[in-house]
């Protein structure tokens, strides 16, 4: 009985292998084709075959040098321009997402719970019915297709982010606190020494989201940027070389391109996940 | 029922129960919304009431500084001593009058109409062109609505500043002395530090979220259009028409009918989008899980590695790959070994729209992987144990324990994905476009879902105003679902059960 009771489970647990690893390839199987395609040489646009003939380094040094009449495509410079916007637009955004959150979840005051639903509510706009009023309120301010109005349109709104955090700092224990004001501690110093040292998950977590956000967002950058290609962000930047005019002739360092952009974020990414487990777990666990 | 009779049904039942009773909430949770939207207009209306006797007594009661403190901010503050903040005060209403009188008044006063004289050409002397600038509505709506949000801001520094007066006032008739400057600097790291925590994100948000916003929802109710582009022409108020049009079922009417059409597939798209990642994510995360299975976090990364590469690049990969020169096709001539070239997203509305919600379950699956994961751990051990002696099979044990509980437990996730799904607007756009394209809708695709035709209609044919209504209808959707989902859940009424 228990011998067949095991071979059940053996077999059962064989069809559960066989089905992760066909399942497992269907799920990569897009990026194993990015990635090979990214290195295709040979005239072609379109491979014709699903594996590639000729394998050439040529797609990336097009991208990076501006060769092979990529020069229009200034690929640098749009990383550049991702990155720096990123690096701003995190810092700015992870302050104002831990300061409302421990503001909401630590401070008593007048008005917190009209605030913490305004902000609920302003979340469930549709979130670029506003944009054209944003891209007219930042010509009106002369930032249109400069990065600042990017740094700015990221980071203004982190502020309303505040739930998963605040999830957070509500399950460090409130004794903690008080036994710091016993101390004399101001709730200054409460924020800084006692709460933030206490909540690296999501601290990390947040930073991370809020660098990746500048990735992969694409709308928004594309209404701020218009034509000003020099400005371009990645994301819009790759978006062009598969528009109507460009499709046809840059299609392979797109896909370079892609793996150029995709590869950290990733890694990132899974850096993050393990973080927003802990963060999240811990925050979460009332839901 | 009572407590011990709902300890006694087995989780189906219960979970059972609880949908009977989520959805016989429903009513319940919506007229409470209203009863409460009610009291709240009351109490404020209660309170303006108030604020009004208040303001009067204290004029009543005030001495002359106070009373001076009615026109001409902080001098009931610098009277009394407090120098740095009656100054502020001051500041503030001369820079306020200074900024109506220079700016604010001149787009203010012209808000009723939003401008009567277009831009225009005159001749000089009867010969030479020469464009003479006249009203601009669109600039005329957005200053007017930052004029109107700074008067409000403005009125509340006007009342802190009479209730700061007075209060100093009595402050003297006791005989205190106002706190030094030092001390209230001190304050704002401290008793008041939600203050110095709160200003810069309350401003950023209020200059790029609400007060687009408000300027948005006013173009709701204006024909802002393609006909009407400031400052070639303008364009002014009209009421509900837009929402008119959207809700004109008369036979050729397109925009009503493109409305309805597009409403119906948002929801079911919303609905197969949500429940197929669902159901499907839940026997994957099961696999994963399953006793004896080795290597679990490998095939978590394997899976998930589809969430952490950037949208835009594996959803323009897979509109690539599914294009008729595609690689999809290729894979398909070479097994089939003839020429294979299927329209996928740009022929058939029917079979794009398969396409969209498989390609959505590639895409959000490994959410539902990821957050499952947890919660399947959670399932105590011993539900499955007294199950199994009982003679239950992996299928019962399905049926009768895991699916009961998960749902129960992440009831409140699934209507928070299914407002996700009806705002994807990445998915559809960048995977299909909206294609196939059709004669039969007003600037629509067959699979574009509302939030991609507000998206098209602002960018492709400039319709502002029905862009805007169809926002709000979409918001109104969005938060009555949201709404049933925040009176249901009980992290937010108990949010202090941990500390």
């Amino acid at each position: 009985m228990i011998k067949s009771y095991k071979l059940r489970r053996h077999i059962a647990n064989a069809f559960v292998y066989l089905f992760l690893i066909v399942m497992g390839f269907v799920w990569i199987s897009p990026f194993i084709y990015l990635l090979m395609h990214s290195f295709r040489g040979g005239a072609e646009i379109y491979g014709s075959t699903i594996i590639p003939q000729e394998w050439t380094l040529q797609n990336y040094i097009d991208l990076f040098t501006g060769s092979g009449g990529t020069a229009s495509l200034n690929f640098p410079r749009w990383f550049l321009n991702t990155f720096v916007v990123a690096c701003f637009s995190c810092v700015i955004s992870t302050i104002s997402v831990l300061m409302v959150s421990y503001a909401f979840s630590r401070l008593r005051f007048k008005a917190r719970k009209k605030f913490m639903n305004v902000g609920m509510i302003l979340g469930m706009f549709p979130g670029f019915m506003t944009m054209i009023a944003i891209y007219y309120l930042l010509k009106a301010m002369g930032l249109t297709q400069t990065l600042v109005a990017l740094v700015i349109c990221y980071s203004c709104g982190a502020g309303l982010g505040f739930q998963i955090s605040k999830g957070f700092f509500d399950t460090i224990p409130r004794a903690l606190d008080e036994a710091a004001t016993i101390d004399g501690a101001t709730k200054n110093q409460i924020f800084w020494k006692i709460i933030l040292p206490m909540s690296k998950p999501i601290v990390v977590y947040t930073v991370l989201t809020s660098f990746i956000g500048p990735w992969t967002d694409f709308i928004l950058a594309k209404i701020i940027m218009g034509d000003a290609r020099d400005n371009y962000t990645v994301a819009i930047g790759l978006q062009l070389m598969i528009d109507q005019d460009f499709k046809n002739t840059y299609y392979k360092q797109f896909l370079a391109g892609s793996v150029v952009v995709a590869v950290p974020i990733t890694l990132l990414f899974l850096k993050m996940q393990k973080y927003y487990v802990e963060g999240v777990t811990a925050g979460g666990v009332k839901g | 029922m009572t407590y011990v009779e709902y300890k006694q049904l087995n989780p189906f039942q219960r979970f059972a129960y609880n949908t009977k009773k989520f959805f016989c909430n429903i009513p319940h949770a919506v007229a409470h919304f209203f009863t409460a939207l009610g009291k709240a207009i009351v109490k404020f209306f209660v309170g303006i009431g108030k604020g009004f006797a208040n303001y009067g007594k204290t004029f009543v009661k005030g001495d002359w500084a106070t009373k001076l403190s009615y026109l001409i901010f902080g001098v009931g503050d610098l009277s009394k001593g407090k120098y740095y903040k009656g100054i502020l005060f001051f500041a503030v209403e001369v820079l306020y009058i200074l900024y109506m009188a220079f700016f604010g008044w001149g787009y203010l006063k012209m808000f009723p109409t939003l401008g009567i004289q277009a831009q225009r050409t005159e001749y000089i002397n009867g010969i030479i062109p020469k464009q003479v600038p006249g009203d601009n509505s669109m600039l005329i709506l957005l200053y007017s609505v930052l004029t109107l949000v700074i008067t409000v801001v403005v009125f509340a520094i006007y009342i802190t500043n009479i209730k700061d007066a007075y209060r100093h006032q009595i402050m003297k008739a006791n005989g205190q002395k106002p706190t030094s400057f030092k001390y209230d600097m001190k304050q704002f790291l401290d008793g008041k530090y939600h203050i110095t925590l709160m200003s810069f994100p309350v401003l950023m948000i209020g200059i790029f979220n609400v007060l687009p916003l408000i300027f948005m929802i006013l173009i709701a109710f204006t024909n802002y259009d393609k006909q009407h582009m400031p400052p070639g022409t303008l364009f002014t108020w009209i009421g509900f028409d837009n929402f008119g049009s959207l809700f004109n079922l008369v036979e050729g009417a397109k925009k009503g009918y493109t409305f309805i059409k597009l409403t119906e597939w948002t929801l079911i798209w919303a609905v197969a989008a949500t429940f197929s990642n669902y159901i499907l994510g839940m026997i994957f995360a099961l696999m994963i899980n399953k006793k004896g299975i080795k290597f679990k976090s490998l095939w978590r990364t394997l899976f998930v590695i589809t969430i952490a590469v950037p949208q835009f690049v594996s959803l323009l990969l897979m509109n690539q790959m599914l294009q008729s020169n595609g690689a999809v096709n290729i894979l398909l001539s070479n097994i089939t070994n003839s020429h294979v070239e299927i329209q996928w997203l740009n022929q058939d509305a029917t079979l794009a729209r398969w396409v969209v919600i498989i390609i959505n379950c590639w895409v959000g699956i490994p959410y539902t992987i990821l957050s499952m994961s947890g919660i399947l751990m959670n399932i105590p051990e011993d539900l499955y144990e007294s199950a199994r002696i009982d003679g239950a099979g992996p299928v019962k044990t399905f049926t009768a324990i895991t699916l009961p509980y998960m749902l129960f437990v992440t009831t409140p996730q699934l209507i928070t994905q299914f407002v996700g799904n009806i705002n994807n607007f990445n998915v559809i756009y960048l995977l299909s476009n909206g294609n196939p394209t059709t004669e039969k809708y007003y600037q629509a695709g067959e699979t574009d879902i509302l939030v991609t035709w507000l998206f098209k209609l602002t960018m492709n044919s400039q319709d502002y105003g029905l862009a805007a209504a169809i926002g709000i209808l979409v918001f109104v959707i969005c938060a009555t679902l949201s709404l049933i989902v925040y009176n249901n859940s009980k992290s937010m009424k108990d949010e202090e059960a941990f500390s």
